[in-house]
């Protein structure tokens, strides 16, 4: 496959609307095998392992978040929670076909809803994307919220 | 102003809802409970140099603890003696040798002495110094134990020694756990927000029948996929960590509960989930080093599960992880979780602490998900005046006492109750009272 850098840019796209429109499964089929979906509790956030994170997970534990967002005694989703991605167009930052190495940067808006509460946050979104198979997976997502250490409420989707 | 006696508001392992829901005996928490009290401010390790400050709350009150130029650390109030503006916003940051006030430029010495006042003439006859501002900033009481420092509003009430007692313990066993016995603060905290009583994240701290309960989406899931994946090889850190939330109810009754007087207990008297965890041999070595084979072992196999230092703190030493509920409202909880770092060892324990309070604590984490749907679905139907009581009565004998260390089966509801005795006990008006009303 050859690559575009429009076809980074609808990548990230059609992630968005795959978590707005609740196909997790399949969301998870995007990263690759040793993907990671961070996102820090601190600005200019230095070693994640060696302080607490918001997300700092693999693919075994974004599989559990999935699987239990399913769960019939999930009671924490009943009623299930509800999301919505506003993303605005997104650059490359980085395009490295001979490597197989991409990244690309959005500034997003993100709504979650559960029942009557509504919680908005706002940040920045950046993709490192990799070509496995002729295929571009998620090396790493990296979420950085405007207020990532300010008192939240329950997050319980994907941004 | 007060609303009831309170002792008429707990009986025989039943605990009146108003605890929960009532705004005027929330309002005499601030004013009695929390100035009686012994309440966790912070660590030494948060201001490391002289003018550095951490500022925070002690129920409703702003408080600053700060370093001193003798290098010890005290707590005063963030007001400005003045007209009333906090001297310096929550959080860390640097004084340098002096407060000074951003709105008329009044300075203060780091222990809340009066420095100076600009143009002071413009006071010449006024009585200034009869005046409450000549003071300064008000002081509080403060003891610093083992690095962790603590502040209690009310002028006069119970010591330090005698208020925590042999619950020390489990801040003995925290610090222990470095080869060098000092412990830093790594990171922010964790700031998740609750929209109920502060009572019942501190109920939950002990409450070993919910685990395999309500934690069935979360923990069980974990075990799902582990087992499915034929559970084969050392077990990855996550795993480790959360599987043992989906223990049986036998391993939580053998587990052990110690009650202290005043409101403080700890699950976990002769094992917990925390026993299991792998140990790097650079570490155990370090250890041994320090304190020799027979003590090091000693430290390393008191695994406490939670421990609860009345009111509104618990701390993990196995773990290294301290969790704050700070009231803002009868159904509003701020909750902090702070990690920190053994002085002395691999990273590798560190990564643990970090990841246990991610995936535990966080707003993020699916256990956290768990437990907060319990504590809201609870505040709303504490809403029902027809059913007024609220039952601890597991394994509760009428005559319970708790004036002295006790050890119970691991699944009775005991700490609770002790808790809630402890909580009659401090509501008693609390000296200069009025003057840290809510």
């Amino acid at each position: 496959m050859t690559v575009t850098k429009q076809d980074l840019v609808d990548f990230v796209y059609a992630e968005a609307r795959m978590l707005d429109e609740r196909r997790f499964e399949e969301w998870l089929t995007l990263f690759a095998e040793d993907g990671i979906y961070w996102m820090p509790l601190h600005h200019d956030e230095p070693n994640p392992k060696l302080v607490t994170t918001l997300f700092h997970e693999d693919l075994l534990l974004l599989k559990t978040r999935v699987l239990r967002l399913m769960g019939e005694r999930t009671f924490s989703q009943q009623p299930a929670s509800r999301c919505h991605h506003l993303l605005q167009a997104p650059m490359v930052d980085r395009f490295d076909p001979d490597a197989g190495e991409f990244s690309t940067w959005a500034s997003f808006l993100y709504t979650e809803t559960r029942a009557d509460e509504k919680l908005f946050y706002t940040g920045w979104v950046m993709h490192d994307l990799v070509l496995i198979g002729g295929e571009l997976r998620i090396k790493q997502k990296k979420v950085q919220l405007i207020d990532c250490d300010a008192p939240h409420r329950n997050l319980q989707l994907f941004m | 102003m007060t609303y009831a006696d309170p002792s008429d508001l707990v009986r025989g392992g039943e605990v009146h809802r108003d605890l929960f829901v009532d705004q005027k005996l929330f309002d005499q928490e601030m004013s009695n409970l929390f100035a009686n009290c012994w309440v966790y401010v912070g660590h030494e390790s948060q201001v490391p140099k002289r003018g550095d400050y951490y500022a925070t709350t002690i129920g409703s009150q702003p408080v600053i603890m700060v370093r001193q130029k003798d290098g010890t650390v005290k707590v005063i109030y963030n007001r400005c003696p003045h007209r009333g503006v906090q001297l310096v916003n929550e959080g860390h940051g640097s004084v340098g040798p002096m407060f000074r006030c951003p709105y008329h430029a009044w300075t203060f010495n780091t222990d809340g002495s009066l420095f100076g006042v600009p143009v002071k003439d413009g006071y010449k006859e006024s009585g200034f110094s009869e005046s409450c501002a000549s003071h300064g900033i008000e002081g509080v009481a403060t003891h610093v134990y083992r690095q962790f420092v603590f502040a209690r509003l009310a002028r006069e009430g119970i010591g330090f020694e005698e208020f925590f007692g042999e619950s020390l313990t489990t801040i003995d066993n925290m610090v222990d756990r470095s080869p060098e016995g000092r412990l830093e603060v790594a990171g922010a905290p964790l700031r998740y927000m609750h929209y109920c009583n502060w009572k019942m994240l501190v109920d939950n701290q002990t409450d070993t029948f919910h685990p395999m309960i309500a934690h069935e989406s979360s923990a069980g899931t974990v075990r799902k996929i582990w087992e499915e994946s034929g559970a084969q090889g050392p077990k990855p850190m996550v795993v480790e960590v959360v599987l043992p939330f989906t223990a049986k109810h036998e391993f939580y009754v053998e587990m052990g509960i110690r009650t202290w007087p005043n409101g403080h207990g700890h699950t976990g008297t002769k094992y917990s989930i925390h026993s299991d965890y792998t140990l790097p041999k650079e570490y155990t070595d370090a250890m041994e080093a320090a304190y020799g084979a027979e003590r090091a072992e000693a430290i390393l196999q008191e695994a406490r599960h939670n421990t609860v230092y009345f009111p509104n703190m618990t701390m993990k030493g196995a773990i290294q992880t301290l969790r704050l509920f700070k009231p803002l409202g009868p159904d509003r909880t701020l909750v902090e979780s702070w990690v920190f770092r053994l002085a002395g060892a691999p990273d590798e324990l560190l990564e643990r602490s970090a990841l246990y309070n991610r995936l535990i604590n966080s707003p993020t984490s699916i256990v956290g998900h768990d437990d907060l749907e319990m504590y809201e679905r609870a505040q709303q139907g504490l809403k029902v005046s027809a059913t007024p009581w609220v039952n601890y009565q597991r394994e509760f004998h009428p005559g319970e006492r708790y004036d002295s260390t006790q050890l119970w089966s691991g699944q009775s509801e005991v700490q609770m109750r002790n808790q809630y005795d402890a909580w009659v006990k401090f509501m008693k008006p609390a000296v200069s009272g009025e003057e840290v009303q809510a």
